[in-house]
């Protein structure tokens, strides 16, 4: 068993809150210290946000969840400021390789996209994201950020008072209260809270069992991800290998729905299945081993007055496209800003409905997305499996159907069209990629990458043009970031950017999403975009 | 108007039908079921106008028999 798992990495600590004649009143307590809920108290305590962490275990995730991060996330974890750490220790693939029966059907390359400072994914194992933003944490607190993470706390009781919300806390000292301004509920699919204020979360189980199991070995396995339909060593299933740092790879194995789960867990049960998919003479130790079902289902409104879901909580998909902590840490990265504008009285607290808008958005394509994954690699009807089946042979000798082969599909973030918050796109002949409510793509700068440049605050990012170097609206600073097409070599700037516009004028959000655009700068539109995108002026 | 067609338009229809009986006259059940999988994708990527494939998928439910 790896350490990791072993030793706490937030342990308990008695708190004066506890002792407290009456309960303490926090800014933001965050429930659950899972990816979604420390990312969400970084970003928070890094703009100077009071935030309290509380989560009933001290140590990471059990067991490697999540291993799959895309880009989108990566680039949020560079603003967050541990970026860098994952990617270091992260494996990089871009060859993956699909078996059909006893056969290889085809092989592709990602070629990921030039130009960007983060590559399309790199594989990493959840304890070690969870470890990493712990320690950027604590470099936070170090320097005197206002944050505390609390192990051992478990939080009994949420109750929603209109202009705050109490908790009722347990701990191995026994239970306390603390209040809350604003309450995160970060604590997972299971989500204790939601169930406290009786709230639903429907959709679709998928009546089918995974093991999942990362093994240990010294393998020549190459650096790929490897996925079988019904190949003999798991007939009428499915199978996938990937690999993880540190040797470990990831192995699931679609089982059924009518198994005994228990049994099947048993090492004596799963040693015999892994041997018929590396060979008899592999050698490996089993790190750890799962069964899963899988779902895929939302909360039909993510806020509930002071009380804002993110994550799992809010939101699960089947892991096929791995869009689980890929989805939450976008959730938070769209909530933070919008709430540090409402809790320094700089925006009305509608703005916080727009990250229920946007972000539901971004949940039923995810849950779209996977859905339409799990339907393919586990076929419930008859005349899906042959069509699953057809689409296999096919490709294996015509480039058409590849693309329909889905074992997941590529986490990619969502672009808000419709967003209450964007502006009516005025940049003429300007690219798709960055209308109004897209993620802004990357573009390699002289010194570095735009997205480094545009940081975490409104940015007008003016090409080949004039504006002011700052404007302020209602207590909401707006800093340019000039760029020319002069020093463009890459001719990305333009592509992603200009498109066939002459110049261009974008308004970009905190979290770097496109909330204006138009060709030339003009001050009272600029005006207008921005209360627009900080809710404080209905849309055009 | 529509953009699907649904008048006559294969050449020597009489032909191609016995092409398509004769593609499955050796295969069992399955391997037909299989055969007929494919060919549809095949020509279903060989329209590609999704307008078109949507247009045929309701024309084919709407000329389903009284059974
Ligand atoms: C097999 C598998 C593979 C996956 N692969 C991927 C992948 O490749 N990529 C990807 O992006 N996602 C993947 N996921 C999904 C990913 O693991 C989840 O989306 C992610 O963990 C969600 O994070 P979270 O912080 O929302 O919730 P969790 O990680 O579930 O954290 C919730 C936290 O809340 C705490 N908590 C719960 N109740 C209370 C309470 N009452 N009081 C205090 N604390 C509480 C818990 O202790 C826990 O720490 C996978 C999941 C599985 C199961």
């Amino acid at each position: 068993m790896n350490k990791i798992f072993e030793v706490p990495l937030y342990p308990y600590e008695r708190s004066d809150d506890q002792v407290a004649t009456r309960p303490a009143r926090h800014k933001v307590i965050v429930i659950g210290a899972g990816p979604i809920g420390l990312a969400a108290a970084i970003d928070l305590a890094q703009q100077g946000v009071e935030v309290v962490v509380l989560d009933d275990n001290d140590k990471v995730s059990f067991g490697s969840r999540a291993i799959c991060f895309a880009k989108r996330p990566l680039e949020i974890l560079d603003r967050l400021g541990c970026g860098q750490e994952m990617v270091d220790k992260g494996v990089e693939w871009d060859v993956g390789k699909v078996f059909f029966d006893d056969r290889q059907v085809y092989e592709f390359n990602l070629l990921p996209e030039e130009g960007h400072e983060r590559p399309a994914f790199i594989n990493l194992q959840q304890y070690y994201f969870e470890k990493f933003l712990v320690d950027r944490a604590r470099e936070l607190q170090a320097e005197g950020a206002p944050l505390d993470i609390r192990g051992r706390n478990k939080v009994l009781s949420v109750t929603d008072h209109g202009d705050y919300v109490g908790l009722l806390v347990d701990t191995p000292d026994g239970e306390y209260r603390l209040e809350a301004d604003w309450l995160i509920a970060c604590d997972g699919a299971g989500s204790p809270t939601r169930a406290m204020l009786g709230l639903d979360f429907v959709g679709r189980v998928f009546e089918d069992n995974f093991l999942i199991a990362d093994v240990i070995m010294e393998a020549d396995f190459p650096t790929e991800r490897w996925f079988w339909f019904d190949p003999p060593f798991n007939r009428g299933q499915s199978a996938l290998l990937h690999k993880q740092p540190d040797g470990v790879w990831r192995i699931d194995l679609q089982l059924g729905w009518d198994i005994d789960r228990e049994e099947e867990k048993k090492p004596e049960n799963v040693i015999p299945r892994l041997k018929a998919m590396l060979g008899e003479d592999v050698k490996f130790d089993l790190e750890w081993v799962s069964i899963y079902t899988f779902q895929c289902r939302r909360m039909e409104k993510f806020r509930h007055g002071r009380v804002i879901f993110a994550g799992d909580s809010a939101h699960q998909v089947s892991p096929f496209g791995a869009r689980g902590a890929n989805s939450g840490l976008q959730d938070t990265d769209n909530l933070t800003w919008k709430l540090k504008l409402v809790i320094d009285g700089l925006a009305p607290d509608t703005l916080l409905d727009s990250y229920d808008v946007e972000r539901i958005l971004g949940a039923d394509e995810n849950i779209l997305n996977s859905s339409r994954s799990t339907d393919f690699i586990t076929p419930k009807s008859e005349m899906s499996r042959i069509l699953r089946d057809a689409v296999l042979d096919l490709s294996e000798h015509y480039d058409f159907a590849r693309p329909l082969v889905n074992s997941g599909r590529l986490s990619v973030p969502c672009t808000y069209d419709g967003s209450p918050l964007n502006s009516a796109d005025a940049l003429t002949g300007g690219p798709e990629r960055t209308r109004p409510g897209a993620p802004c793509p990357d573009v390699p700068l002289d010194d570095g990458f735009l997205l480094r440049a545009l940081g975490d605050r409104f940015t007008l990012l003016t090409i080949d043009c004039d504006a002011p170097e700052e404007i302020e609206e209602g207590g909401v600073t707006v800093t340019r970031l000039a760029l020319t097409t002069a020093n463009d070599r890459s001719g990305l700037l333009k592509e992603r950017y200009l498109g066939d516009a002459p110049s261009a004028v974008y308004l970009i959000r905190p979290d770097q999403h496109v909330a204006a655009r138009r060709t030339e700068f003009n001050e009272p539109l600029l005006r207008a975009a921005l209360r627009r995108a900080t809710a404080q002026e209905a849309t055009q | 108007m529509t953009a699907l067609t649904l008048t006559p338009n294969i050449e020597i229809a009489d032909d191609f039908y016995a092409d398509l009986l004769a593609a499955h006259e050796t295969l069992s059940k399955d391997e037909s079921d299989a055969f007929n999988a494919r060919l549809l994708l095949i020509l279903a990527n060989h329209i590609g106008d999704r307008v078109v494939l949507s247009e045929a998928l309701s024309a084919a439910a709407k000329a389903a028999g009284p059974r």
